[in-house]
């Protein structure tokens, strides 16, 4: 017979009692890790889809030339007909510290071609990154697979009277368009688009590059450190964070992560509720108990000790069922909260961890009053007998 | 030497804005093996003084020695170490533990106490033994009769060797056979060197004591 022998028995006998407490901070418990879970799941869902939809990143040749602007967004000094980067340097950005954080490089080499009598400012890409990049685009008819295929901007499309299955011609050779697209409403509409090395061909760059765009997978963002470790790797490049897309993705997932917060404080407040009242109720229950207790010579401290003893281990309990059916809740509201329906739900030790000690932290905080209540308890006034 | 001392014990309790003074300059010394039986009407303090010498209601004015302790000047929770080593309660309503077995209630006295379990349960054998209860030591109290738990709370009280054995209408709630079953216990426990001060309303239980106190108005009559 030991303090815990008194707090587990009292456990087994008060099975309903015990098992709505569990059951309340188990709710509390679930819904905090399904939060968690989903905020984590989904802003990785989130920062997968933004990181796909453009790039963070520019890597461009140190110049001081003109200023040009792509897709709306300021590429630095970048004097295209003048200096390149070499493409096989680009290779080196695959060995920095934190490549597993990059998503995409689409490497792009840009020149002017007289196509139809107008100058047309030609673009080489490589089509597989570039459209992984750009989700947005919408193609009518084909992306470019084959060398002389052509995919042209709206506005390209218009002022060359081209359409998907027409020959254009550029410096003597015949280039099939196989592809328009939709408006984009950025400089791409102007652009006619050429699988890379035919370009880098065209535009007498072989092996060269213009610039390079880096869509970087950012959970916690170290766009800035990656920015200073491409640059290390490319001395001759200048690298850039281009910090609207960079800001916009912290802002919407600092709002969520604030939201999710929020809620979670909410449920913290309630479950610890719900120990608060039942630990008071079953400790003025347990009135003649706590006095027989007391006048059998157990001090104020044994009397705290099994009272936290068993808050202890409905807490436990509940942690673990908690994290169960928050995990679970996760996954069954994912599909319909996250945008990609393929998105992973994330299994981390950190918040098994954490809502196990999240319910211990919370259920013996609660409890703390009411054992206090308990030990202070005057032994003739609980008895009532005497 | 004496083993309890009272001297001029008074305890006044604040009701409703009124003042009840319960005990009025109690004196009563009880040597050590005696059996001693406190009657009185209802209000005459009977349960007061018990739980003044239980060392659970701090008295206004006066003194209670026991086994040579001062019991009030003892600090923080000495005194519940000293109801620990020293005193053992009986109760009226008998008050087990319901989840517990009467083993186990037997050895909740010892669950502070540092000492192998083993140890502890041979003791609460022991005890049981003695109320005449070993054979249903892993009962629940709702599985035994009035007079059984009566015995268990007996046992209860005799399992960590106290000097003095409290007993307050421990045959309050029995009818009159179980009672003078208890009540021989109580003798016999009190033969073996036990001494017991013991409440009671019934004038019969009177009878198997060595000293009847009567108390009156909070005055010893």
């Amino acid at each position: 017979m030991k303090l815990h022998t008194i707090a587990l028995n009292n456990l087994k006998r008060r099975k309903a009692k015990m098992a709505f407490l569990t059951i309340g901070l188990m709710v509390g418990i679930g819904t905090i890790v399904t939060l968690l879970t989903l905020t984590t799941s989904m802003s990785r869902d989130i920062e997968h889809k933004m990181d796909e939809f453009g790039a963070n990143i520019l890597v461009t040749p140190q110049s001081n030339g003109l200023a040009m602007n792509y897709g709306g967004i300021s590429l630095g000094g970048v004097t295209f007909d003048q200096r390149e980067i070499r493409e096989a340097d680009l290779a080196r950005i695959a060995t920095i510290a934190n490549h597993r954080n990059i998503s995409a490089v689409s490497p792009k080499v840009l020149g002017s071609v007289p196509i139809g009598g107008h100058d047309v400012l030609l673009v080489g890409v490589n089509f597989a990154s570039e459209l992984k990049m750009k989700q947005w685009w919408r193609i009518f008819g084909d992306a470019p697979k084959g060398d002389n295929e052509l995919l042209l901007g709206s506005d390209a499309s218009k002022v060359l009277n081209a359409a998907s299955g027409d020959t254009l011609q550029i410096k003597g050779e015949a280039f099939k368009v196989v592809g328009v697209l939709d408006q984009t409403g950025s400089q791409d509409d102007s652009l006619v688009f050429a699988p890379l090395r035919k370009a880098q061909k065209l535009l007498g760059k072989e092996g060269r590059i213009t610039l390079a765009e880096v869509a970087a997978l950012c959970s916690g963002c170290p766009i800035g450190d990656m920015v200073v470790q491409i640059a290390e790797k490319l001395p001759d490049a200048k690298v850039s964070a281009i910090q609207q897309v960079v800001e916009g993705r912290l802002k919407a997932l600092n709002q969520f992560k604030r939201f999710s917060y929020a809620m979670a404080g909410v449920v913290v407040f309630i479950g610890s509720l719900i120990v608060f009242v039942t630990m008071m109720g079953s400790v003025n229950e347990r009135t003649t108990e706590i006095g027989v207790f007391r006048a059998i010579g157990f001090r104020k401290s044994h009397i705290m000790r099994i009272i936290l003893l068993e808050a202890a281990l409905v807490s436990l309990l509940a942690g673990l069922l908690g994290y169960g059916v928050g995990m679970g809740g996760a996954k069954l509201a994912l599909p319909f909260m996250a945008e990609a329906k393929d998105a992973k739900l994330l299994w981390d030790g950190w918040v098994a961890g954490g809502s196990i000690a999240l319910a211990l932290v919370l259920g013996l905080l609660a409890s703390l009053y009411p054992a206090l209540h308990a030990s202070r308890m005057d032994p003739t006034e609980a008895l009532r007998a005497l | 030497m004496p083993l309890i001392e009272i001297n001029n014990l008074t305890k006044h309790y604040t009701s409703g804005g009124e003042t009840v003074e319960a005990l009025r300059g109690v004196d009563i010394v009880i040597e050590a093996g005696e059996f001693i039986t406190v009657m009185g009407q209802s209000g005459s303090g009977k349960s007061t003084l018990l739980s003044v010498l239980g060392g659970m209601n701090h008295p206004t004015s006066g003194e209670v020695e026991m086994a040579g302790v001062r019991l009030y000047r003892l600090p923080g929770e000495k005194l519940a170490d000293f109801r620990a080593q020293n005193l053992g309660f009986v109760f009226q309503s008998f008050h087990l533990i319901p989840y517990l077995t009467a083993l186990e209630n037997v050895m909740l006295p010892l669950a502070i106490v540092k000492v192998k379990n083993a140890q502890k349960q041979a003791a609460a054998r022991q005890a049981l033994g003695r109320v005449g209860l070993g054979a249903k030591a892993g009962r629940l109290p709702n599985q035994l009769s009035g007079g059984e738990q009566e015995r268990v709370a007996i046992a209860r009280a005799i399992v960590n060797t106290p000097h003095i054995l409290l007993a307050d209408e421990p045959t309050g709630n029995l009818d009159s056979r179980t009672s003078d079953e208890v009540m021989a216990l109580f003798r016999e426990l009190n033969a073996a060197g036990q001494t017991i001060v013991m409440v009671t309303h019934n004038p019969d239980n009177g009878r198997y004591s060595d000293r009847t106190i009567t108390l009156k108005d909070g005055r010893v009559v």
